[in-house]
């Protein structure tokens, strides 16, 4: 018997078993690995090319995983504009805690489309970034919730949603860089 | 180790140093745990977070575990989180709402007024055994503006004479709405490896803001045409609220959700935002709405608590854990009944500075560890806060700092306070308010 409570819906795969969707879950990996590269790079100009200009990046707080911008307070809450002023931020060298740049590797993992409509795909994955600087090793882990986008045969993300597993930034101090 | 002499104060060499082993020994920072958080008011948390019956929260304030409650009366409860049998957490969530506390050890249910209300086989206790023996414990603690303190000494004063000067600018907080202020879901906890000392100095530091937080007002005037030079020009002091309480009150200088409209708000957000502040002046009189409206408030309640009533309205406490780290918690403020574009420019406003992922706290944390590895590389032996010492003091000036530090002694050298206002307003002393210049490049008309 089936445990009551369970939300069967999330995990959903979204995907048949077909050949097709065996090329999508590859288009879909290939583009969360761009960007966990250019970021673990520092290459921040090309990171933005990767989002539609109608994009949302949101982090909510730690105690608070399933914040919403509107009414919570949250980490980070970007529009495109907002998103383009982080990466000035973090190219110049007055972003202190950032400079000299973190040695930053990204692991994502568990990627899984959850749904499919028109030219939009729900997407989610595991992630774990680990931080090094002045010493110490930070790992910020979590999950990412995706609404990724068909523009003109390219895929985009229009949406990131970075939920941190952490109780707290406790060894971190910070979320100085794009998780 | 000479406790008298941790500050160098010499108004008459215009001289004011603080010996950097107060932020890097661990014999001072045993002392304070005895001598400063055994004995003053510490904020606890806002009456806001616990609106219904059965709503509590919990928290650690001083290495200690301590929950709040609204108990089934509507009254506010503070306990020690400690099972009066044997000891273990009671409330062990971080929020929620219950009408019974049950301890997961033995058993043992509380309800939210603290008293013991049930155990599995209480035939095993004898004629003498007394429930009322056995409720929760409380420390002192008084509310002020929905403000809720506590004290672990049972000698102190009141927690309205502890907070001297430092009341009226809780009122000015809590008055910017006819419906109060409450705390939003959602908080900020991080850990700074860096004296607790060092976070009460930079939360009134007003001298550090354009050197650390350059890329901020690069990214307001890019976005938005903010006139850095103008930034220069503001006007504001700092003050002494007694009791080791101080503030800087400043010109804005960016937009203010309350009431100050900036070009990042946007043009159609200007009349939305004159029409609060006509409201607060028909409410409060021209002084106190303008100062509400257009004046930025940096406070420290001391020892730990920080009021900024800046962009945004943040309430940040910090616990020492060692003498080189803190654990820090920041919650927004918002008028209870703030909604639609309103409050998405509040939050808003408060992203782009406030909290780890803003443009601006990073590097105060950072400048923090850095202070605190410097420390280590000895050679210096005082830190310099003279900044103002001989003149009227101005918001970037170091009165306020100085007043933190003056308390710090006195309670560390365990001798008796002397107030010391410099050429600053005293408590209570209402400022001469003009309105703040807005911060926008001249148009091209």
């Amino acid at each position: 018997m089936v445990a009551q409570n369970i939300p069967v819906e999330p995990y959903a795969t979204g995907l048949p078993a077909t050949a097709e969707s065996l090329l999508l879950q590859h288009e879909v990996e290939q583009l969360l690995y761009l960007e966990a590269r250019l970021l673990d790079d520092w290459n921040l100009d090309a990171w933005l090319t990767l989002y539609t200009p109608d994009a949302r990046y949101i982090v909510p707080t730690t105690d608070l995983p399933e914040g919403d911008p509107a009414s919570d307070l949250v980490f980070i809450d970007d529009d495109y504009r907002r998103m383009q002023g982080r990466v000035v931020r973090l190219q110049s060298r007055h972003a202190h805690r950032e400079y000299p740049w973190s040695r930053t590797r990204r692991f994502i993992s568990n990627v899984m489309v959850t749904a499919q409509e028109g030219n939009e795909l729900d997407v989610t994955c595991s992630v774990a970034v680990w931080r090094y600087q002045a010493g110490e090793a930070s790992p910020y882990v979590g999950r990412y919730d995706l609404r990724l986008r068909h523009v003109d045969g390219d895929l985009r993300i229009c949406r990131k949603r970075a939920v941190l597993d952490l109780e707290e930034l406790s060894n971190h101090g910070a979320l100085s860089i794009i998780f | 180790m000479d406790l008298e002499n941790l500050v160098y104060d010499r108004p008459d060499l215009g001289k004011f140093q603080v010996h950097r082993s107060s932020m890097t020994s661990p014999d001072i920072y045993e002392l304070e745990r005895r001598r400063i958080f055994d004995r003053c008011w510490l904020y606890l948390g806002h009456e806001s977070e616990v609106p219904n019956p059965g709503d509590y929260a919990r928290r650690v304030v001083a290495e200690r575990a301590l929950f709040f409650a609204r108990d089934r009366h509507g009254e506010l409860r503070v306990f020690h989180n400690t099972c009066p049998h044997r000891g273990a957490l009671i409330c062990r969530t971080d929020h929620g709402n219950a009408q019974v506390l049950q301890c997961f050890y033995h058993a043992w249910s509380f309800n939210t007024s603290g008293e013991l209300i049930g155990m599995p086989d209480i035939e095993g206790y004898g004629p003498d055994f007394d429930r009322a023996d056995f409720s929760l414990r409380s420390p002192r603690y008084e509310s002020y503006q929905g403000f809720i303190f506590v004290c672990f000494d049972p000698d102190g004063g009141s927690l309205r004479d502890y907070l001297a000067g430092a009341a009226e600018y809780l009122d000015l907080v809590a008055d910017q709405a006819p419906e109060g202020m409450k705390v939003i879901p959602g908080s900020n906890r991080y850990t700074i490896k860096a004296n607790w000392k060092l976070l009460a100095e930079n939360s009134i530091d007003g001298y550090h803001a354009l050197p650390t937080h350059q890329t901020y007002f690069d990214y307001m005037a890019s976005e938005a045409g903010s006139d850095i030079p103008a930034i220069n020009r503001r006007h504001g002091f700092g003050r002494a609220l007694g009791n080791g309480h101080g503030v800087m009150e400043n010109d804005a200088i960016y937009g203010r959700p309350i009431a100050m409209w900036h070009p990042y708000f946007g043009e159609e957000a200007r009349e939305e935002i004159n029409g609060i502040k006509d409201e607060l002046i028909g409410r409060h009189g021209h002084t106190k709405a303008l100062r509400m409206c257009e004046k930025s408030r940096n406070m420290v309640i001391f020892p730990n608590l920080v009021i900024n009533d800046i962009m945004a309205v943040t309430i940040r406490v910090f616990q020492p854990t060692g003498p080189d780290s803190m654990d820090v918690t920041a919650w927004q403020m918002v008028p209870a009944g703030e909604t639609g574009s309103r409050l998405n420019r509040r939050l808003d406003s408060f992203l782009t500075f406030l909290g780890p992922g803003g443009f601006a706290t990073p590097d105060d944390t950072e400048a923090l560890e850095s202070c605190q590895q410097g420390f280590r590389s000895g050679g210096v032996e005082w830190s310099d806060l003279s900044r103002g010492f001989h003149r009227d003091p101005r918001g970037n000036d170091e009165l306020q700092m100085r007043s933190f530090w003056r308390r710090w002694q006195s309670l560390v050298a365990e001798r008796p306070h002397v107030e010391q206002f410099e050429r600053g307003l005293t408590p209570g002393e209402i400022p001469n308010v003009q309105p703040s210049p807005e911060l926008t490049v001249a148009a091209d008309d």
